[in-house]
């Protein structure tokens, strides 16, 4: 497909074109920077959803939920399903997708299964690239499940508006270890697996924990829910929704998105600046620089000192 | 049981005999492994001796055939009384072919039927479902009203076999369509005979042939338990089956770990539905596989009944002796079976057939040679059925209970699969039983990595599976496959059409409604199934009106 | 550039056997690969669906129920259809020797049959995979 025909087909919503951009995203293609330089104009509508907690709670399920109630209101939606590659084989096993298999068929509906590809955090390198990609196509909503690794997985806060906190009764002990770090991200937390035991006490150390640390206005409601028997979803939505609106109305949306805006920019630069040094020192020209400009010295810091200054040189 | 001197005795020189003899040996002519290991990786030592067991308690550990606990066989005088129940599964294309396989297999000695319904039928969808397309009639038969069960089962008296059935999910439907049947044919429910498998549990494990949630799921089994307890009581309520989880990759510890934790699970929720344990647990029957390695299969068996035993015991309470048997059947593994050299699979067969006379089977099915490239041609079912009676009437193994009890060996396998697999059920109960052990993966996983570990262990060479990585040769096989007529999902399709321009719609509609109804409720679907069945509502109807209020399942896949 | 090489490892038809896709899902992560499993009884529309939202670079088909001759002709079909008929196909299961002339003629690229080792299936499409 050459890039004027992927433009035309991405804002006719055309999946396959859809996927092939968020496969040049994937694969670090810079012309789709370019194209999505062009069409930033279109970007601004979709309301991003983060779906985020430790694995095996039912995000996938509960992904389903939400996209489904969304779907039948008539709004389009984007999933982006992250789970994480494993670090020896740079393979994954990409398997959110089984849980939605009843609305992949729906026309309103594109899922993306993505690897994280070594990065840490939760989201995937191109995930904040395919959210803007969905964007510009025109979903309504676009949620974002994060690949379940545990308390590091923050970066999802930083690139969604409202962001689920999906814990489950049976974690037993987990819960406590995670709680202190989790309370900031959930703008609202859902105790999935309702009907197992222990879900109202599990609520109930939540709401404690979340009196104790309320700072904003908006309190983060609590809610016990159970994707797989499809109970207590259609409260979650309204929450959602509440909780949109409450952002819109005080003014929290443009802040927060402005915030987004700002750690992106961060991170982009960072990342070509990693990719610039990568290119300029490799692990052959450490190697050779041991060998000979520093023969017979060991001490790190000498060396990375040294490196530094010239890298330095080089930029200017 | 033995005085202690005479242990200390025995080890004393052992570990004379190890290293005077056997090191020496082993420097000149090192051993073919460093490691010998079971399939379940329990590890084979140089040498057993009574040391090896001295903890057994014959009377308590072993007993007496038809004693608990039961270990060495559920009947006092096992095969010298008469053999186990000779029994093909078969099934394929219509009602009519496989009708006349039912006689043919009959006529050659075959003494118990065993139905295959093909895939539609298994999961509840009629045979014109658009789901259903391309799969009518495949792996077994189509049923998909009691108009397909009447013409399955025409000339032959109900009364006179013992027939088991392959189904699980729709498997109240499939019952009630076999009893209207026999009523039809004049046959009282209490002189029926045979078998469902409606093991729910496994198919979310490993079979796939699920439709409803795991809740009402249960329910329905139980339904089925409440129903037979009262008017049929002679017919096998569940077939616990181990065989799949087996299939899908699972060592022979798990198998039998992950079999009796369904069974717990069963027992329980019947408990809860407020059954008496002596009431069902009689009608308990259980279904395993057997793999090739024969040792470990037989103290597999065995460590099986002695597990169930103390569990309906001491765990249940139960005080029917009956309701501690653990009673089962066995298939050949068709997982062991090759594609290459199929007539090789002949011999597999006869040695795992071999390993389930031997752990004291009730029935067996032995697969047929060419299982590997479709499914079985007439010829390879009857060297199949063959082996069976060359193992009954050839190879004297059946003319005393339990011949390999007292073996070191097997004793001391017998112990370490029963450990092994306790800490299993352990483990599962922690996890708040099997049905949350499968909710959450767990089984599933440690399914899916000891199959990972299987094939790997062939592809580096380090399993030898004749034939297929080794001993290779290129050849064709010449024997005949059997084919089914692609035409029969066209058939059943006119069938379904015809059925409905004949049948008495509003009368239909009415059973279906009341179906509904009850299925809100609390009430036994049984009374409400067989009411529905009588009236040629078809399968995929019934399925659906019970789909539409317990909905679907979903399956859980950690990889 | 170096990528992973993503491949929809997908079931169609009803049978539950899932054994040998869950092995070869594995083998192909082992390998470096990025996989998108679908769980059981996918239609035809669904695989085609899910290989064009995931962008695959191969479908692998795993089917053991006999429905090859009906099912796999309707999937190569959609494929073609919805222009996506440069994604390569491989199958595997328990297909007749004889059904495989007329699986390749509707366009499936290599079908491997009971006893092949995983290893064969891995080189097979990381040699056919342009990355």
């Amino acid at each position: 497909m050459r890039e004027v025909d992927l433009e035309n087909l991405l804002l006719k919503r055309d999946k396959r074109a859809i996927a092939k951009a968020i496969t040049m995203a994937e694969n670090g293609d810079t012309k789709v920077y370019e194209m999505i330089k062009n069409l930033y104009n279109n970007t601004g509508k979709a309301y991003v959803i983060g779906i985020t907690g430790p694995p095996g709670v039912g995000k996938s399920t509960l992904t389903n939920e939400i996209a489904r109630f969304l779907l039948k209101d008539n709004n389009s939606v984007g999933i982006l399903a992250v789970d994480p590659t494993s670090l020896f084989s740079g393979g994954a096993i990409l398997g959110d997708r089984v849980r939605m298999s009843d609305i992949a068929l729906d026309e309103n509906i594109y899922i993306r299964s993505m690897g994280t590809r070594g990065k840490l955090g939760g989201l995937a390198k191109a995930t904040r690239a395919s959210i803007h990609i969905l964007d510009i196509v025109g979903m309504d909503y676009i949620i974002v499940e994060t690949s379940g690794v545990g308390q590091s997985e923050i970066d999802i806060v930083k690139a969604s508006d409202t962001n689920v906190m999906v814990l489950s009764p049976d974690m037993g002990d987990d819960i406590q270890a995670i709680k202190s770090g989790i309370m900031e991200i959930g703008d609202i937390f859902v105790v999935n697996k309702s009907d197992r035991e222990g879900a109202d006490k599990t609520a109930a150390e939540i709401n404690f924990m979340l009196d104790l640390n309320s700072k904003s206005n908006w309190r983060p409601p609590v809610l016990e829910v159970s994707a797989l028997y499809r109970k207590g979803c259609d409260t979650l939505l309204y929450k959602i929704k509440e909780h949109r609106h409450y952002l819109e109305k005080t003014g929290g949306l443009k802040e927060r998105r402005l915030k987004n805006l700002r750690w992106e920019i961060l991170e982009i630069i960072i990342d070509n600046l990693m990719k610039d040094l990568s290119e300029k020192i490799s692990q052959e020209n450490i190697d050779e620089l041991i060998n000979t400009e520093y023969a017979g010295l060991t001490n790190p810091y000498m060396i990375a000192e040294s490196i530094y200054k010239n890298l330095k040189e080089g930029f200017k | 049981m033995k005085d202690e001197d005479y242990i200390g005795k025995i080890k004393e020189e052992s570990s004379k005999w190890l290293y005077q003899c056997v090191d020496k040996v082993k420097e000149k002519y090192p051993e073919r492994k460093e490691k010998f290991m079971t399939s379940s990786g329990i590890e084979i030592k140089n040498i057993y001796t009574p040391d090896n067991i001295a903890d057994l308690n014959y009377l308590n550990d072993l007993g007496f055939p038809g004693q608990y606990p039961f270990t060495r066989g559920v009947q006092p005088t096992m095969y010298r009384g008469r053999f186990w129940t000779m029994r093909q599964y078969a099934g394929f294309g219509t009602a009519e072919e496989s009708n006349a396989r039912y006689k043919y297999l009959l006529s050659q000695g075959q003494t118990g039927l065993s139905i295959a319904f093909d895939l539609p039928t298994q999961i509840g969808y009629d045979s014109d479902h658009p789901m259903a397309e391309g799969e009518v009639g495949k792996v077994g038969v189509a049923v998909d009203s009691l108009l397909d069960m009447e013409v399955l089962f025409e000339g032959i008296p109900l009364d006179k076999v013992s027939t088991s059935m392959t189904i699980n999910a729709p498997a109240a439907v499939l019952l009630a369509m076999y009893i209207v049947v026999a009523e039809k044919q004049g046959v009282y429910l209490d002189k029926l005979e045979g078998t469902i498998q409606n093991d729910i549990l496994k198919e979310y494990i490993a079979r796939g042939t699920y439709i409803f949630p795991i809740e009402p799921s249960l329910r329905l089994t139980t339904d089925i338990f409440k129903y037979c307890s009262e008017y049929i009581p002679k017919w096998n309520t569940i077939s616990i089956s181990g065989y799949h989880i087996r299939e899908a990759g699972a060592t022979a510890v798990q198998e039998i770990a992950f079999t009796l934790a369904n069974g717990i699970e069963y027992v329980n929720a019947a408990l809860k539905a407020g059954l008496n344990i002596d009431d069902f647990a009689p009608r308990l029957s259980f279904f395993f596989s057997a793999h090739s390695d024969l040792l470990e299969e037989v103290a597999k068996f065995r460590a099986a009944r002695r597990m169930w035993a103390r569990i309906m015991k001491e765990r249940f309470n139960a005080k029917n002796l009956k309701s501690m048997m653990l009673r089962f059947h066995t298939q050949t593994g068709g997982s062991t079976l090759t594609a290459q050299q199929p007539d090789n699979n002949i011999v597999r067969v006869a040695l795992q057939a071999l390993a389930a006379v031997l752990g004291g089977t009730q029935s067996l099915h032995t697969n047929s040679r060419d299982e590997a490239l479709a499914l079985p041609s007439e010829d390879s079912v009857k060297i199949a059925l063959r082996t069976q009676q060359i193992i009954a009437y050839e190879s004297g193994v059946c003319d005393t209970p339990d011949p390999l009890a007292g073996s070191y060996y097997v004793e001391y396998l017998t112990d370490q699969i029963e450990d092994k697999a306790l800490q299993y059920i352990k483990k599962i109960d922690e996890l708040g039983g099997a049905a949350c052990a499968i909710s959450n993966g767990f089984i599933q996983k440690e399914i899916q990595d000891s199959a990972y570990r299987y094939q790997k262990e062939i592809e580096k060479g380090e399993r030898i599976i004749v034939g297929l990585n080794k001993f290779k040769s290129e050849e064709k096989y010449h024997g005949n496959l059997l084919k089914v007529d692609p035409q029969v999902g066209e058939m059943q399709k006119e069938k379904l059409r015809k059925l409905k321009t004949q049948r008495d719609n509003e009368e239909v509609k009415r059973r279906l409604s009341e179906l509904k109804e009850a299925a809100c409720g609390q009430e036994n679907l049984m009374p409400k199934i067989i009411d529905a069945v009588r009236v040629y509502a078809t399968l995929g109807e019934i399925c659906d009106v019970l789909r539409s209020v317990f909905g679907e399942y979903r399956e859980n896949i950690i990889l | 550039m170096k990528r992973p090489i993503r491949v929809l490892v997908a079931k169609p038809g009803l049978d539950g056997h899932d054994r040998g896709a869950k092995v070869i899902a594995r083998a192909f992560k082992d390998a470096g690969m990025e996989v998108i499993y679908t769980g059981l009884r996918q239609t035809p529309e669904q695989i085609v669906e899910a290989a064009i939202q995931e962008d695959v670079d191969v479908i692998a088909l795993s089917i053991l129920s006999g429905a090859h001759n009906t099912l796999f002709p309707k999937i190569m079909n959609l494929l073609k259809c919805r222009g996506a008929e440069d994604i390569m196909v491989i199958a595997g299961g328990i297909i007749p020797d004889e059904d495989i002339p007329f699986l390749k003629s509707v366009g499936i690229k290599e079908i491997f049959t009971p006893g092949t080792p995983t290893s064969k299936a891995v080189e097979y499409v990381i040699e056919n995979v342009k990355v």
